[in-house]
């Protein structure tokens, strides 16, 4: 059982860090959005799964803990998305990029 | 003085915790515009949050899983009232 909860807790650590990667590396707010908000969701959820391998009686508060993880992140996300539409930015396009990552 | 046994798979995580942080922030401080450092916030307060469900674990007390709970509120209801303002002033 601990096993897996390492397993677990290591596999929501590097997904953690993809999702900041994106963060970096994407080129528009709405591409950042979208690694930012997937990775980092699936990363919490999979910290969450592994502290629940260590520590099965803490199940009520990491489901309380995971719904709202699930409920806010695509909330949150459409949100800043939304607002980042109305101050005019647009999404981005390769073709009227000179210069190409 | 407590003990922190984490262990090598532990250290691992702990320090991938730690360059997620260090990116987002470098996000959080590049970002050309305003949206930009809004989404680096939101990311790097789930990563807070996971980072404070696995301090629960490491010092075995249930109490910080109500503090990370509260946490993700705030930053939530933070979030959004940013993106708010944003999308009302323009």
């Amino acid at each position: 059982m601990t096993v897996i909860g390492d397993i677990f807790l290591l596999v929501g650590a590097v997904f953690l860090c993809l999702a900041a990667l994106g963060m970096v590396r994407m080129p528009d707010v709405f591409n950042r959005i979208q690694t930012g908000t997937k990775g980092s969701t699936l990363g919490a959820l999979s910290v969450l799964i592994g502290v629940f391998f260590h520590h099965p009686d803490w199940w009520a508060k990491l489901v309380v803990l995971a719904v709202f993880v699930l409920v806010t992140s695509p909330v949150g996300s459409s949100i800043i998305a939304r607002a980042a539409l109305a101050t005019g930015l647009r999404p981005w396009h390769q073709a009227e990029d000179e210069e190409t990552v | 003085m407590m003990g922190l046994e984490i262990g090598i798979l532990g250290g691992i995580a702990v320090a991938l915790l730690g360059i997620a942080v260090l990116l987002g922030a470098a996000r959080l401080v590049l970002g050309p515009t305003v949206a930009d450092r809004v989404v680096a916030a939101d990311i790097l307060t789930i990563i807070t949050t996971a980072a404070l469900v696995w301090l629960a674990l490491v010092q075995d007390s249930a109490i910080v899983l109500d503090i990370a709970l509260v946490f993700g509120a705030l930053s939530f209801v933070g979030v959004v009232a940013i993106a708010r303002a944003l999308e009302k002033r323009s």
